[in-house]
Order: structure tokens, then C-alpha cells, then sequence
């Protein structure tokens, strides 16, 4: 029988409309960003886009607002990352056993994963807050000192990854739930007729066995913290000063409010090699353990 | 002493649970109470938990705001970016499926990976040359791609586990591959399309960036008309915890509805299978 002209190109025409897509709304701007950060352009300069070579990157490095950036962005990532991997861990371990209301705990765990982050972040907004928030009243009940949180630049940055903690740790916990359910009962039912101990068998089965997926797990949620946005705007618009900008945030207000495009692509080159970098290591780990 | 051992071991349990879920679950609570609360209560010193509840704050947020306008700038984006994204996400995720083309899934799910504002800020220049800030077009594709690579990330495992065989037999009666897609393996899919469309129209409505540069007044989403809400002089904490109560309550609730398969979708990809 004659195959008709799609089905004999099938495997060209099918993936053709969203390949075109993500080359004319990401690969552009991408390249487009690229060029852009060759540039001096500001937008609110009559002189309009000029080639300068390196001259904006120069400018970058050298500043100190760019370097405590890349600074923190790190920072937020891995200490947010750490938390929520071991917290994750910690209670899909201690979930993994069916019980009455692990249905419940399984729907509470999805309900910070689909809350809107920058409603997220108002409402640990007014649990911060240093005059009618909760979380100062716990403090005071507790004989502590006050704390400023989001609004003293010591407590800034470790407040903000709490909100992190609190809002992603679920995700770590429901990837690793998952991943339990998926071991093959085997080595588990052989490791106990060798009379195995509980301890041996969380750290020589059940913790090796899981490593691919929680590390991947972990890699797929620093991609995101390096990347965050919405939360640490809504909470401090960076502040206060400077103290919560990271990457995206610096590259945000270059963009948007200060208008130096040259300056911002400059930065957002960074960030994508930082998050290009990642991104490899993901997919390094997805070949290395045939995932 | 058998019974009181068991007794004993479920109270432990019981404990357990709650210092789980109650950390997880109190901001929405704390979130939902205030919005019911007058302002007196809210910046009452210490805290009420008991308190005369009001509707005050969503008369504010709904007709005071104009909120409604903003939901369905909100639902129209979402709506639009997930049915195009389906549309041209599932041909292209089947196709990775069933021809092994793993560098164009590559190609396409990088654009979940890099940095929103890499797309945003040259977006931003092209839009505003075409005249298309603050409009829907300029919002629905930028969501598309928020949604597309979702639709990817979710459907190609999905098309690879249905057997080949189904569409070889409907294909030696004669049908053409591209409908043994549309009438044996779309359907039979259903489970995964659910997914992707509950994932990506989740993440498009909570998406904050994306709206801030390219909506003004006309096309503005509910993320950024929640935001707005703090900018007035003295915030008004009843009526913007109203207004997260209002933005997230259609989220949860289709999250709860299609719960099994949101847990597939966000844990998708980390898990083999």
C-alpha cells in the first residue's frame, strides 16, 4: 500500500512545529541576548547599540553589586538544596510504610508544590513580619530575642531559603516516595534472611539504591533554586540594599529598571553558563547510571 | 502490656505525622484565617487565633479590584498556552517516542532548564517593536514555552510505553500512522495528557515573570495583580491574603482533583520509568 506524504515524512513533520517554536522564541533570544552582551546598549541612550567587544563584560566583573550576586546566588542554592535533600529524604524515609493518612500527608505534600510562589512569599511575608508576624510572637513566647528575617540584612538571605525549604522539600520527599516504591523487593527480602539490621539495611541497600534518583532529583531542584525569581522579588525586591539580589534578580532590574541591556546580557550570559554547567551534569548522571 | 505497646506506638505515629504536616500545611492556614480577619485583627499584638470572621476582604479584592478581570486574563493565558502547547507538543513528543530522537527532546527540554529571563529581556525588545506588549498573543507564547517542554517532559516516556504493535495492526488495515496516532495512541494516553495539561496549566498560572514585563493594565495575570497589592502605602494584609486565597484556590483544587496524576508529573524524570 502507497504511504501518503505525511506519513512517509512522519518523523519530520510531527516534531517540526515545536521545533520551530523553541527556535524562533528561545534560540534567538538566546543568541540574540548573546550578541547583546558585546554591546554597550542602554535603552535609555540615544547612541543606540554599539559593538565594544569585551568592554561590558570588563564592566561586570568589576562590579561589586555582580560579584556578591553570583555570591549569593550560590549561596541560596545549596543551602537551600542541602536542606531540602536531607529533609526530603528524612521523611519519605519515614513515610515508607502505608499507615492510615499517608493519603493525607500525600495531598498536603503537593499543596506548597502548585501554591503560586509570589502568594507564597507574601504570606511568609506576614509571618516574618517584625511588628505583627507569628513567628516573632513564637520567638517572644520562647524568651528569644526579635528577629528583623527578611528585613535585616543578616537574617535575609537564611529567611529566604527557609521559604524555599518550606515550599520545594515536598518535592524532594515525593521523587524519593516514588523511587522507594519502584526498588525491586529482592535484596531488601535477602538482606533480612542474612539477618541484616534495620541501620544496615537503610545505609548498605536502601540508601545506594536510591542515590541515582535523589541525585538527580537534587540536580533538577538546584536548576530551579539558581534560577529563582518570583519568591525573592515578592519577599524583598532584593533588599534590603542589596543584601538578597541574586543573579536573576540583579539581571532583572538591569534589564527593567536601570535599562543597561549590554550590562544585563553580560549577566545572563553567566547565569546560563552556570545553569548550562548543571544542566550537562544532569544528563552526565542520566547516562552514567542508564537512568 | 501487648495492647499498651501497640497504644503507645500509635500515639508515636499519630505525633509523627502532625510535626510533618503541620509545618507543610499551617501557612495555608494562617493564610486563610487572616483573610477572613479585619484589619484590628490582623495587626492585633500577640496573634488571634479566635477572631469574628469577615467577608470584607474579598468584597475588596472582587469588587473594589476588579479582580475578575485579572482571572480571566489568567484563565485565557493559561487556557490558550496549554491547548497550543498539547497541540504541538504531543505530535512532536510522539514522534521522539517512537523514532528515538533524543537530541531534539534535548533541544526542546532545555528550555526548562535555562533561565526564563534569557528569553525575557530579548522578547521584551521584539515585542514592544511589534507592537505587541500588553497583549494576549505576546502572553500566550511566552507561556507556550513554560507549557511545551512540560508536555514533552511528561508524554514521550508515555508514548514509548504504548505497544508498537497496537498501531502496526491498525496500520496494516490500512490506516496511516499519523491517525493511528490521533485514533489508537492518543486516546490510550489519555492518563499522560491529563499530566501535562494539569502540570503546565499550573505552572502558566503561577508564573510571575513572564507577565510583570510583557502585561500592562489590559492583559495583567492574577500573579502580578497579587503583587500589586503590596505596593499601596499601608499594606492592607486582609485583603491581600484574600487575594492569595483567591489565586491559589483554583491551583489546589484541580490539584486535588487530578492529585495522582500532578505526583506522576512532578516526579517524572527523576524516577526511572
Amino acid at each position: 500500500m502507497k504511504k501518503d506524504f505525511v506519513e512517509r515524512n512522519i518523523k519530520y513533520i510531527f516534531p517540526l512545529p515545536a521545533l520551530i517554536f523553541v527556535v524562533v522564541l528561545m534560540v534567538f533570544p538566546v543568541c540574540y541576548t548573546f550578541y547583546l552582551s558585546f554591546t554597550d546598549w542602554t535603552l535609555t541612550n540615544a547612541s543606540g547599540i554599539n559593538f565594544v567587544g569585551l568592554e561590558s563584560y570588563f564592566n561586570v566583573i568589576k562590579e561589586p553589586r555582580f560579584l556578591a550576586a553570583i555570591g549569593r546566588t550560590f549561596y541560596f542554592t545549596f543551602g537551600a538544596v542541602i536542606f531540602e535533600g536531607l529533609l526530603g529524604l528524612t521523611i519519605a524515609l519515614l513515610l515508607n510504610k502505608n499507615f492510615t493518612g499517608k493519603g493525607i500527608i500525600k495531598g498536603a505534600l503537593l499543596l506548597p508544590l502548585v501554591a503560586t510562589p509570589v502568594a507564597i512569599g507574601i504570606v511568609w511575608n506576614l509571618f516574618y513580619d517584625p511588628t505583627i508576624g507569628i513567628l516573632n510572637w513564637v520567638l517572644s513566647s520562647l524568651n528569644l530575642p526579635p528577629n528583623g528575617f527578611v528585613t535585616d540584612t543578616a537574617t535575609v538571605m537564611p529567611s529566604l531559603i527557609l521559604v524555599d525549604v518550606w515550599q520545594w522539600t515536598p518535592m524532594i520527599t515525593l521523587i524519593v516516595m516514588a523511587g522507594l516504591a519502584g526498588l525491586s523487593s529482592e535484596p531488601f527480602e535477602s538482606a533480612i534472611v542474612d539477618g541484616a539490621n534495620p541501620r544496615q539495611v537503610l545505609f548498605r541497600i536502601t540508601l545506594p539504591m536510591l542515590m541515582p534518583t535523589l541525585l538527580t532529583a537534587l540536580i533538577l531542584r538546584s536548576i530551579d533554586a539558581l534560577k529563582t525569581y518570583d519568591i525573592i522579588y515578592a519577599m524583598t525586591g532584593g533588599g534590603p540594599g542589596y543584601a538578597s539580589e541574586n543573579l536573576n534578580i540583579l539581571a532583572f532590574k538591569y534589564s527593567f529598571q536601570y535599562f543597561r541591556m549590554g550590562q544585563s546580557a553580560v549577566m545572563l550570559v553567566f547565569l546560563f553558563i552556570i545553569v548550562s554547567l548543571f544542566t550537562l551534569g544532569v544528563m552526565k548522571l542520566r547516562t552514567r547510571f542508564e537512568l | 502490656m501487648v495492647i499498651s505497646r501497640k497504644i503507645r506506638h500509635k500515639i508515636l505515629h499519630t505525633l509523627l505525622i502532625l510535626i510533618i504536616l503541620i509545618p507543610i500545611i499551617f501557612p495555608f492556614i494562617w493564610m486563610v484565617m487572616s483573610s477572613i480577619k479585619t484589619q484590628v485583627d490582623i495587626i492585633a499584638w500577640p496573634p488571634r487565633f479566635i477572631f469574628k470572621p469577615t467577608l470584607i476582604n474579598f468584597e475588596k479584592v472582587f469588587i473594589e479590584q476588579n479582580f475578575f478581570h485579572y482571572l480571566k486574563n489568567s484563565v485565557i493565558v493559561a487556557v490558550f498556552a496549554v491547548l497550543l502547547s498539547l497541540i504541538i507538543g504531543l505530535p512532536a513528543a510522539y514522534s521522539i517516542a517512537r523514532f528515538k530522537q533524543k537530541k531534539i527532546a534535548v533541544f526542546i527540554l532545555v528550555a526548562r532548564l535555562l533561565p526564563g529571563i534569557s528569553f525575557l529581556m530579548p522578547w521584551y525588545i521584539v515585542f514592544s517593536r511589534l507592537h505587541l506588549m500588553d497583549s494576549y498573543t505576546a502572553l500566550i507564547l511566552s507561556h507556550i514555552l513554560i507549557a511545551l517542554p512540560l508536555v514533552v517532559w511528561v508524554m514521550s516516556p508515555y508514548f514509548d510505553a504504548v505497544p508498537i504493535e497496537l498501531e502496526e495492526a491498525a496500520m496494516v488495515d490500512g490506516l496511516p500512522q499519523q491517525k493511528s496516532f490521533i485514533m489508537i495512541v492518543l486516546p490510550l494516553s489519555t492518563p499522560g495528557i491529563v499530566t501535562a495539561t494539569t502540570l503546565s496549566f499550573i505552572f502558566s498560572w503561577n508564573n510571575f515573570m513572564f507577565s510583570q514585563v510583557l502585561s500592562q493594565q489590559k492583559t495583567r495575570t492574577l500573579p502580578i495583580a497579587v503583587y500589586n497589592f503590596l505596593s499601596y502605602v499601608e499594606v492592607d494584609w486582609g485583603a491581600v491574603m484574600a487575594a492569595a486565597v483567591a489565586i491559589m484556590t483554583p491551583a489546589i483544587i484541580i490539584t486535588m482533583i487530578f492529585q495522582k496524576y500532578v505526583v506522576q508529573g512532578l516526579t517524572a524524570g527523576a524516577v526511572k520509568g
